[in-house]
């Protein structure tokens, strides 16, 4: 392809090639702190092509492709080229990784153990993770948990923390030295824009973690906390994974593993602030 | 292996000779796993190259494929296995065709190879009863179109496809191995009457019936895509059981010509190289249209092929009346 840009975050190797040069100019800067794939072989390639060779000028749409691609994904605006990427890389991920059990989780880390936060959009994942990871916690991904199934072990998966909508206010503010790319206003996400991780959560991007506690927060309510029991716990992971089925035995007994081992806590929470001190309360209980 | 070839040919060498891929660099490496992964063979690949000193990156990509492969393998015999228990008490055994067959009788063939909707082959007479036990245990239909599902029952080789409420998974009941509206006529009930079992109650059909319906499938019936594998598949069976009776076998059934050319084209391919005449030669091109991407490539080859699918499929006025109600189906959305 015409424009190309190869990287790693954690494990993975990405190879991401473009008709346009902007998408892989910002990928470039956005990515400059990260490794490129190791041996130079990509686990996956995206593409983000025009439908039609006049559509590289004229209405310039971007389409996303790669490896594994879902049908009839809809074109996104060439200024919104680095949401295309981003989708690209979590749709690779999401259909094609069977190394490890994927859980849509965000990570962060402490003392070399792992709290995972799960729930659904909205839930505020992003945002705490990105909250914590500026206040002593180690920054380990706000998409993916990577479980392998051979040790138990989270890997790290810190691409580009996407923040949606009010949440990007309270990240801008909760990290005053945050460095952030562009922002990309009325996408079908609503605004986006992207956090860099910190350099010593990419410099420690390849370092596992054992998982320590798991969450399933909820903003917008009341300040609560709930044990959750370990039959909703596995029925609500099996929903948050996407390659859970496609990992057939190797996922059951991985997720089973962590289901046996890691205690699980539903919080309610009204602010990010009252959400950062349930969290450190649970963490020291633990 | 030069790094300058970056098509189809890149895939059907590393099949061929596992050891010359050990010259590849990053960017071969990368473009050979793209090529594989559109040709849905990355599975049989990793089976094959398993053991060679790779760079350790590829080494895992391939070690997931396999575990990938096997997962498949397991998921398609459970498949298999709900297809027979569900056909027992209307005593239809089950005929299984392409990959489940393979994998079902332990064949090279089936070594990684990706397998994607059950198909099994039952006799034309015993279609209703079937239908109706398949029905019974929790398959539904896919297409609510009455246009497809009439133009299926009418014409096709096959029942429209069901697909399983519970497991997600498709189930395509042949009944011949080409569209009753082709040129040729297999005789199914010869493919049935030779059929073999491979594990107990799984019947596969017999080795030159597996060659003539992969020949079919390619060059009677569809525009080529995923023909690499077709053509891998072809080169394995020869492999296994050679070609003894296999010629008499293709003329009985009206596919000597087709029989020949995927042989042909399997040699070419996977084997010494073969004498080939100029059409071979286009379908080489067409069957190894990718590039280091994956990306399908050779648009107008492909183009004269898909068009030669629906030729070969109906006769010309039926085509223009098919295609026109699909078209207009379309257009208005």
């Amino acid at each position: 392809m015409r424009h190309v840009f190869s990287v790693r975050i954690g494990p993975v190797g990405f190879r991401i090639g473009s008709d346009w040069r902007a998408p892989i100019a910002r990928l470039e800067s956005l990515y400059a702190d990260y490794p490129a794939p190791r041996d130079d072989v990509p686990d996956f390639n995206v593409r983000l092509f025009a439908a039609r060779p006049w559509r590289r000028f004229v209405r310039p749409a971007v389409m996303i492709g790669g490896d594994f691609v879902l049908p009839e994904a809809a074109p996104l605006p060439l200024a919104q080229g680095l949401l295309a990427a981003e989708m690209g890389m979590n749709l690779q991920m999401a259909l094609g990784q069977r190394r490890y059990l994927l859980l849509h989780a965000s990570v962060v880390e402490r003392d070399g153990r792992a709290l995972l936060m799960t729930g659904i959009s909205g839930a505020g994942k992003s945002t705490l993770a990105a909250l914590l990871g500026a206040r002593g916690w180690r920054l380990m991904g706000d998409e993916f948990a990577l479980v392998d199934p051979g040790t138990g072990s989270v890997h790290a998966f810190p691409r580009l923390v996407s923040l949606k909508n009010e949440a990007i206010g309270v990240v801008e503010t909760g990290v005053p030295d945050g460095r952030f790319g562009p922002l990309l206003a009325d996408t079908p996400k609503g605004d986006i824009r992207h956090l860099i991780p910190d350099a010593a959560a990419i410099a420690a991007m390849d370092r596992p973690a054992a998982p320590a506690l798991i969450l399933f927060p909820r903003f917008g309510f009341e300040a609560a906390e709930r044990d959750v029991p370990p039959s909703e716990v596995f029925v609500r992971l099996t929903q948050a994974s996407t390659n859970y089925v496609a990992l057939g035995e190797r996922g059951f007994d991985a997720l089973t593993r962590i289901v046996k081992t890691v205690p699980a806590r539903a919080i309610d929470y009204p602010d990010t602030d009252s959400a950062i001190t349930q969290v450190e309360a649970l963490w020291a209980a633990l | 292996m030069g790094g300058a070839v970056k098509d189809g040919w890149l895939l059907a060498r590393a099949l061929r000779t596992p050891g010359n891929t050990l010259a590849l660099d990053g960017e071969g490496w990368t473009a050979l796993i793209a090529i594989a992964r559109a040709e849905q063979m990355i599975g049989t690949l990793a089976f094959r190259l398993e053991g060679l000193p790779l760079p350790e990156t590829v080494d895992r990509i391939l070690a997931d494929a396999r575990a990938s492969a096997e997962q498949g393998r397991i998921a398609a015999l459970w498949e298999a296995e709900a297809a027979r228990r569900a056909l027992a008490p209307i005593g239809v055994p089950l005929v299984l065709l392409k990959g489940t067959a393979f994998v079902a009788a332990r064949l090279r063939a089936g070594e990684g190879r990706s397998i994607g909707d059950l198909d099994i082959l039952v006799a034309r007479a015993t279609l209703d009863a079937v239908e109706a036990a398949l029905l019974e245990v929790g398959w539904e239909w896919v297409k609510p179109d009455p246009y497809d599902d009439a133009y299926f029952r009418q014409w096709m080789h096959e029942l429209p496809p069901l697909i399983h409420r519970e497991r997600d998974r498709m189930i395509d009941v042949h009944h011949t191995i080409l569209p009753l509206t082709a040129r040729i006529t297999p005789d199914a009930a010869a493919l049935l009457a030779a059929s073999i079992e491979v594990a107990p109650g799984l019947f596969a059909l017999s080795p030159s019936d597996m060659l003539v319906h992969a020949a079919a499938h390619l060059f009677a019936d569809g525009d080529l895509a995923g023909g690499m594998r077709n053509l891998w598949d072809v080169h394995c069976l020869v492999e296994e059981f050679g070609t003894k009776g296999l010629e008499e076998r293709a003329a009985h059934h009206g596919l000597a010509r087709e029989v020949a050319r995927a042989l042909r084209l399997a040699v070419a391919l996977y084997g010494d190289g073969a004498t080939l005449n100029p059409a071979d030669r286009l379908y080489l091109r067409r069957l190894t249209a990718r590039d280091g991407w994956g990306r399908a490539t050779r648009p107008v080859t492909r183009f004269g092929f898909y068009v030669r699918s629906h030729w070969l499929r109906m006769p010309p006025a039926m085509l223009a009346r098919h295609l026109w109600i699909k078209w207009r189906k379309t257009s208005k959305g």
